[in-house]
């Protein structure tokens, strides 16, 4: 068994508002293994950005972490102070955003950006910080490198400013890179190449992924595994294969079955009734079943664990009786 | 009688386009260009489009983005005035209409749903009035009461209340926005309905439930819709015939089966190649190479050539006309 | 009945909002309201609160003249705050001479706001040279101090009209002179906005229905650029109320039988050195203390309103 390079124990996130303290995220645990590609999939409002901005330390309040751990290699890393954080920050987990239009400053050209990187977080001199950022550009598929380096962000197109934003986060070689819905700004055709690049990158680099996406598509391209959030929980998390192919939760199930297909047309779209619950409203017991078409009592009143069923977990009463972690 | 036979039947077609262009002039201030020595430009967003749309049926546009399939949206609806072409709405040429009457009569029958659900519901109105506005512009009822009765028949007829006619749009999530704009264009009855990417902001749930309902509503009231859409999956469920467009021109136009089944035109081989394996059938994916042109710059001769994988001379100097071959596909490409 | 659930609906809804919560929370926004209410309610009602009527000459005395406020050995209880040099009680012309401050503020103010809203969605929505006129025109106008229009438009009405109407009409000409000169401001603002709402998809579906452009542009632009408005019109208002009261000191404002408090600011400064310091010092401390409030209001209602605050 590899260790896991993140560990995140009971992670909750909360938002004090003015009517009460909202729970946005809501009691999440999970591994990633180093250079895996770790995909959280849900809808808007499942709390999977949160996530993301927790674990980098980028919450902005008044949202803040009230519970829960997250470890990156055995090392506590939600409670550190701001200064210890930005190192880790940029030197061990880089983030790519989802709009490459202001995840780059706009004033500095692209070399500047990357180089003031490299030398931040490593002990390169100057001279072979550039060398590294050319080197960069060229693995990320910038052609002409040596003369593009001058440039400003708004030189280059969308999809180019993409693979930019990807150089800038693989620059100091992290051991884990957090994308949040890197691919949906951009065209379908881009979409592929920029899809098809993180891969490669992140294989040669043995750099492990967390991609944070809406876009089914997308995780199932590139992930290992993948987790589905719904209502700030975790209802599945399994390898990529299982829970796309063969999910067992009903909210997975009724996601992948609304997904229509390329290669044959059905009268109607399988559909899940109804919409997720706002933040204020979420019922009580599982979250998802005021929406279930296999709701029966316990679904109401108390809220399921993840269950251990091989190969997948499901936080699903229904699953009850495959528990198998008493087994190996 | 299959779907390719319905499309061939001998009753007009509900909306015909041929020749449909539009230019828009995106060149400098007069005074910059004269001290600066700058040229017109010209940015040719719709150059020639030709296809035609039966009674109940759905015609897909797919296309990337500056392809110019939003633009031939608003040119059917009378957003933008053509710069060339025609545009023929049951038999009538819509150039022709000069009245305000005559215009409201072709308005009535046609309808458009946009792309974002946040900006297309006034945020200080009602949904009763958003809902009515149509109604209430054309004169179709009479009497507080009897629209009021009306609004609460399309609120339903969609999947909401009637009691949330008394809302804003601010209480609503994004689906259920798309909901009210879909009672809002079925409040003046329409024949045809224009629906610019209707779901590409939506969850993927939710976006099940919209296109189901688009679906159920075209049975019931035996609409026609032109479908703008860059999702070529949700194409596949809701069109009956594809236009795939490229750079203002269409490269081919075909029955959907066939289009997926046996794509002609490069570039609609490589759009299908590019889009990702949900299903995870193991299909290899291969990314398109290089980026979309500068519209405002096209290359020369076919505006696909730079990345096609397979250009012909030809193909550098001569750009392809839209031929129908004897199946009914209609391809704009040398090679074939 | 359909009206009266509405309108408890949209009662239920602003006393729910962010902004009266935000109101709620400001002491000093609390406050300044109250200051603003009460001296709008004590003008207001100035002919039945005031203890004597100043502006009929008729009842003044010349031996009145000069009386120290009450708490002087020389002073009266019937003239609280003194009188002046006609023998007119100070604190009654303060009363009503914020009267005509404020009726002219608000008045010139509600000129310029519908000038100004009207011009600049029109500038706005229509665009090209209409646009470019209008802003240009605009841009001449902002160019020049707004009491240099104001003193302009009162020189020519001066000489237009003839002797007798002068004291009459003063006033109307005052609020012509400020309006006018107010206006650029708010057509500014909400050209810039409605040239960002006539892009938005409602405002595309109003057109795709065929409707007409005026409207497009009152009935669904106008709700969504009126916040900015109401922000400059509340600050407008304390920046009128000046420019009235500058008007007035120069002379070329309200006629001097119907003081306001600038004219008795202009009354009373010849006296502050003679020893009579309250003929001056009671309509400042009276004009500062609403232009502040009313500031201070205009300051809160800027930050509620602004969406990225929230």
């Amino acid at each position: 068994m590899t260790e896991p390079l993140l560990k995140i124990e009971h992670l909750r996130i909360e938002f004090n508002t003015r009517r009460g303290t909202l729970v946005a995220v809501d009691d999440i645990s999970f591994d990633v293994l180093p250079g895996e590609v770790f995909g959280i999939v849900g809808e808007s409002g499942a709390g999977k950005s949160l996530t993301g901005q927790a674990i980098i330390g980028l919450l902005e309040p008044p949202g803040r972490i009230g519970a829960g751990r997250i470890f990156l290699n055995d090392q506590r890393i939600d409670q550190l102070p701001y200064h210890q954080m930005r190192r880790i920050r940029g030197k061990k987990i880089g983030m790519i955003f989802q709009d490459p239009l202001t995840s780059l400053n706009p004033l500095y050209t692209v070399g500047k950006q990357l180089v003031e990187t490299i030398l931040t977080h490593s002990e390169m001199t100057p001279n072979q910080a550039r060398q590294h950022t050319i080197s960069l550009l060229d693995e990320v598929g910038i052609p002409a490198a040596e003369k593009r380096i001058s440039h400003y962000p708004h030189q280059f197109s969308g999809g180019m400013r993409q693979r930019v934003v990807i150089a800038l986060a693989l620059c100091v070689n992290p051991r884990l890179i957090i994308a949040d819905e890197p691919t949906t700004a951009l065209d379908v055709s881009i979409q592929a190449q920029i899809i098809a690049l993180l891969k490669r990158l992140c294989k040669n680099h043995d750099t492990a992924v967390i991609l944070i996406t809406h876009d089914m598509g997308v995780i199932a391209e590139i992930s290992n595994r993948v987790a589905v959030m719904y209502a700030g929980r975790l209802v599945e998390i399994g390898t990529v294969r299982d829970v796309v192919k063969t999910p067992k939760h009903p909210y997975a199930k009724g996601l992948m079955g609304s997904i229509p297909s390329l290669h044959t047309r059905a009268e109607q779209l399988m559909q899940i009734d109804g919409t997720m619950p706002r933040l204020m409203e979420i019922p009580p017991g599982c979250a998802f079943h005021p929406r279930c078409p296999h709701c029966f009592d316990r679904c109401q009143q108390k809220r399921p664990d993840l269950i251990n069923t091989q190969p997948s977990q499901v936080a699903c009463w229904l699953f009850e009786n495959e528990d198998q972690s008493d087994k190996i | 009688m299959t779907r390719s036979d319905q499309l061939k039947t001998t009753t007009p077609p509900l909306l015909r386009v041929t020749g449909l262009k539009r230019y828009f002039d995106v060149s400098d201030p007069l005074l910059n260009r004269l001290l600066e020595g700058k040229s017109r430009l010209i940015l040719k967003a719709v150059i020639g489009i030709d296809f035609e749309i039966n009674r109940g049926q759905t015609f897909a546009l797919v296309g990337e983005s500056g392809c110019g399939k939003s633009t031939v949206a608003n040119l059917v609806v009378g957003l933008y005035q053509p710069t060339a072409g025609n545009i023929e709405f049951d038999g009538i040429d819509v150039a022709s209409l000069n009245s305000r009457a005559q215009m409201a009569l072709l308005r009535r029958r046609m309808a458009m749903i946009f792309q974002d659900p946040y900006a297309s519901l006034n945020p200080r109105w009602r949904v009763n009035a958003i809902v009515s506005e149509p109604i209430r512009a054309f004169g179709l009822l009479k009497g507080t009461q009897a629209i009021s009765r009306r609004t609460g028949e399309l609120l339903t007829q969609v999947g909401l209340s009637p009691a949330d006619g008394e809302k804003y749009p601010h209480e609503f999530s994004g689906g259920q926005r798309q909901r009210i704009s879909i009672a809002r264009a079925l409040a003046s009855e329409p024949d045809f309905i224009v629906c610019d990417e209707p779901t590409s902001a939506l969850d993927v749930s939710v976006q099940a439930q919209i296109l189901n309902l688009m679906k159920d509503l075209q049975k019931k009231f035996d609409l026609s819709y032109l479908f703008i859409s860059h999702d070529l999956a949700v194409v596949r469920h809701m069109a009956d015939s594809v236009g795939v467009m490229y750079l203002g021109q269409l490269c081919e136009v075909a029955p959907v089966d066939t289009i997926f089944d046996t794509p002609l035109h490069p570039y609609t081989r490589l759009l299908l190649a590019t889009i990702p394996d949900v299903e995870m059938t193991g299909r290899a994916t291969q990314p398109v190479a290089g980026e979309i042109p500068n519209p405002i710059d096209p290359p020369s001769g076919c505006a696909f050539h730079p990345r096609c994988p397979e250009p012909k001379d030809k193909c550098r100097r001569e750009s392809p006309e839209l031929t129908t071959l004897d199946s009914g596909v209609q391809v704009a490409c040398h090679a074939i | 009945m359909k009206s009266v659930a509405r309108f408890q609906d949209t009662l239920h809804r602003f006393f729910d909002s962010d902004i009266w919560y935000s109101f709620k929370k400001s002491k000093v926004t609390i406050s300044a309201a109250c200051v603003t209410v009460i001296m709008i309610l004590s003008a207001f009602t100035a002919p039945w609160i005031a203890p004597h009527n100043t502006f009929d000459p008729a009842t003044l005395d010349l031996m009145d003249a000069f009386t120290p406020p009450a708490w002087y050995e020389d002073g009266t209880s019937k003239f609280l705050l003194g009188t002046d040099d006609q023998g007119r009680d100070i604190f009654s012309t303060i009363l009503y001479g914020s009267r005509i401050s404020l009726f002219v503020a608000f008045a010139a103010m509600l000129l310029a706001m519908l000038l100004g809203v009207s011009l600049g969605l029109v500038s706005g929505y229509i665009g090209g040279a209409l646009d470019a006129f209008i802003m240009r025109i605009a841009d001449v106008q902002i160019s020049f101090p707004a009491i240099l229009i104001v003193l302009l438009i009162s020189g020519v009405a001066r000489s237009v009209l003839p002797n007798v109407r002068h004291e009459e009409m003063a006033v109307w000409v005052l609020i012509f002179a400020i309006g006018i000169s107010n206006w650029v401001h708010f057509a500014r603002t909400v050209r810039g906005s409605t040239m960002v709402e006539k892009n938005k998809e409602y405002v595309q579906s109003a057109r795709v229905i065929g409707r007409r452009r005026a409207t497009i542009m009152f009935r669904h632009i106008l709700p969504n650029v009126m916040g900015p408005v109401l922000v400059i019109g509340t600050i407008g208002l304390a920046v009128a109320v000046l420019t009235e009261a500058t008007i007035s000191f120069l002379g070329v404002g309200v006629p001097p039988t119907e003081p306001s408090l600038g004219t008795l600011i202009r009354i009373g400064q010849s006296f502050l050195f003679a020893g009579e310091w309250w003929i001056v010092i009671f309509p400042g401390v009276a004009l500062a203390i609403l232009v502040l409030a009313v500031n201070l209001l205009g300051d809160w209602m800027r930050d509620a309103l602004n969406p990225k605050l929230r």
